[in-house]
């Protein structure tokens, strides 16, 4: 029999804690949508997806009533488009970006991700086009989220790509300036992206995925803090102890919404990300939780030690309690999106060098930071080149996800509202590293690469 | 097929009868019941056996949960699959 003790911490998680499913992510492989007649691929990619997808939004709201737990989002992830768009060359890709709206607008979904292209070796038929259109179709559209995969820990990092989305973020922030320069908060520059990574913006279905599939991202930032803030004074190696425990029960919840999910839609179950996902919420943030560990504000000194110890912990805790675990895995620092980080970035505790630091032990990277709207393309680069070159030697993901606040500057503030949240323009160094962008070529891959 | 009742909130007079009649109405046995009351707080939580519930179960969540609101009280419905997997390894 379950004990009374127990029901009531998971009532009070749900209630008070902002325990969630984050999101229930479907992902649909697009290869047999492929045609060299853009309009026909179109109406392909549409037809399939609704197909698919068309009971996802609404199971998901019935296993969530039924299991008592909040499920935010149900989303769609989908094969890069650019491996669609390099069977029609000559064609415009933004097409494809609002076939990928549409579909999402009709079966209810809130994201859509995939327009992308992996690029970290080199550019094939498609890419480019892609890649120059990604600015208009993050424009033109609402839901659809872009991702561009310019290095990895086996191929290097390309350059020509990093200096070629210098200038598509800031491209892409200029053409929504009247909306907060949200085209930039829905993309994002990986480097080791992962295949079947639930999260926005930069989920997408990855080539060796099969034809359908769902994956499931859990949270719960709030519920791990409060944990530890019931512990008090414990030494450190209970904190983590403490944190896997809390992780283990979270993911537990995922692996069984996941399970279900996968069972009514008749879809093979994928993965569970294992991450904890803040939101701007009020006790939902991953800062506080370093906080509660015993610093004064997110930022301080400590505070890279601190983030190692919990995204370690996470998994540990999480790894036993899913069967397949995969996506990113982690604890993610968005800025803009945790109540926490806002207040560390606005008081000044916390600077883009820490968050650089920080992106080494984390699970993802430079995640929803605004930068002054006169950074120049190469210095955005520059950041994009450093954060690849953490995930490239460290074998992880890292990601930059930046938006360059068009006309304002350090301090001032940008709010895109809702779930992508708010925060101050972060001040960036100003010097250039204009000459080695322009280099171009690809840095090779490193030492670590050559497991075999 | 079992799911979990709770109800949390201040105590008043004839909680517990208005949850078993609406359980009773709709066929749901009632299994197993624990309660406190705690400085005025009421605390109940209660297993029952939901195979031959005669309605939809979200809407057995709808009305006991609506009726929870009516008393003052908060009542979950939850699907013991739930505690089951965040307790038990």
């Amino acid at each position: 029999m379950i004990n009374s003790h127990d029901i009531l911490e998971t009532i009070n998680m749900i209630d008070n804690e902002n325990l969630d499913v984050r999101t229930i992510t479907m992902g649909i492989s697009l290869l047999d949508c492929i045609d060299s007649d853009i309009t026909k691929s179109c109406q392909k990619l549409y037809d399939k997806i609704c197909r698919y997808a068309g009971s996802l939004v609404r199971t998901g709201e019935d296993i969530s009533k039924e299991y008592g737990i909040p499920i935010i989002h149900k989303r769609i992830a989908v094969t890069p488009i650019a491996m669609l768009a390099a069977a029609c060359p000559g064609n415009d890709p933004v097409k494809f970006a609002k076939a990928l709206d549409k579909a999402a607008d009709t079966i209810g979904v809130n994201f859509v991700g995939g327009y992308s292209a992996l690029v970290h070796k080199g550019f094939a038929p498609g890419d480019y086009a892609l890649i120059d259109s990604i600015p208009e179709a993050l424009a033109s559209t609402e839901k659809v989220c872009s991702s561009v995969n310019i290095g990895s820990t086996k191929a290097g990092i390309n350059m020509d790509a990093v200096a070629k989305m210098g200038k598509v973020i800031l491209k892409s922030a200029a053409l929504t300036a009247d909306r907060d320069c949200i085209g930039a908060a829905k993309l994002v520059v990986f480097c080791n992206a992962p295949e079947d990574n639930p999260f926005m913006a930069g989920a997408f279905h990855g080539p060796g995925e099969p034809d359908c599939v769902i994956n499931v991202g859990v949270s719960g930032p709030g519920v791990v803090r409060a944990a530890l803030a019931k512990a008090g004074d414990c030494n450190i190696t209970e904190v983590a102890d403490i944190v896997k425990k809390t992780a283990f029960k979270i993911t537990r919840m995922g692996q069984l919404v996941a399970k279900e999910a996968s069972r009514r839609l008749s879809v093979p179950f994928g993965i569970v990300d294992l991450s904890l996902a803040p939101t701007p919420a009020i006790g939902d943030s991953v800062a506080y939780i370093l906080e509660e560990m015993g610093l004064e504000q997110c930022g301080a000194h400590g505070t890279t030690a601190c983030l190692a110890l919990l995204n370690d912990a996470v998994k540990k805790g999480g790894v036993m309690a899913s069967s397949h675990v995969g996506g990113l895995s982690g604890a993610f620092i968005p800025v803009t999106e945790d109540a926490g980080m806002i207040e560390a970035a606005r008081s000044k505790a916390l600077s883009l060098t820490k968050l650089e630091a920080m992106t080494a032990v984390c699970s993802v990277g430079l995640d929803m930071i605004a930068i002054p709207g006169d950074t120049t393309p190469e210095i955005i680069s520059g950041i994009i080149a450093d954060e690849a070159a953490i995930g490239m030697v460290n074998s992880k993901t890292t990601a930059v996800r930046l938006i360059p606040a068009i006309g304002k500057k350090a301090g001032e503030e940008l709010c895109f509202g809702g779930l992508l949240g708010n925060g101050p323009v972060m001040d960036i160094n100003r010097k250039s590293p204009a000459r080695f962008i322009s280099r171009g070529g690809r840095i090779p891959a490193p030492m670590q690469s050559l497991k075999n | 097929m079992n799911a979990v009742i709770t109800v949390l909130g201040k105590d008043t007079v004839g909680i517990l009868a208005k949850v078993s009649s609406e359980c009773a109405k709709v066929d749901v046995n009632i299994l197993e019941v624990t309660q406190s009351v705690l400085q005025g707080m009421f605390a109940m939580i209660m297993f029952v056996d939901i195979s031959k519930c005669t309605v939809p179960f979200s809407q057995l969540v709808d009305s006991l949960t609506a009726s929870g609101e009516q008393m003052g009280v908060k009542i979950h419905v939850m699907h013991e699959d739930i505690f089951n997997a965040m307790h038990k390894i």
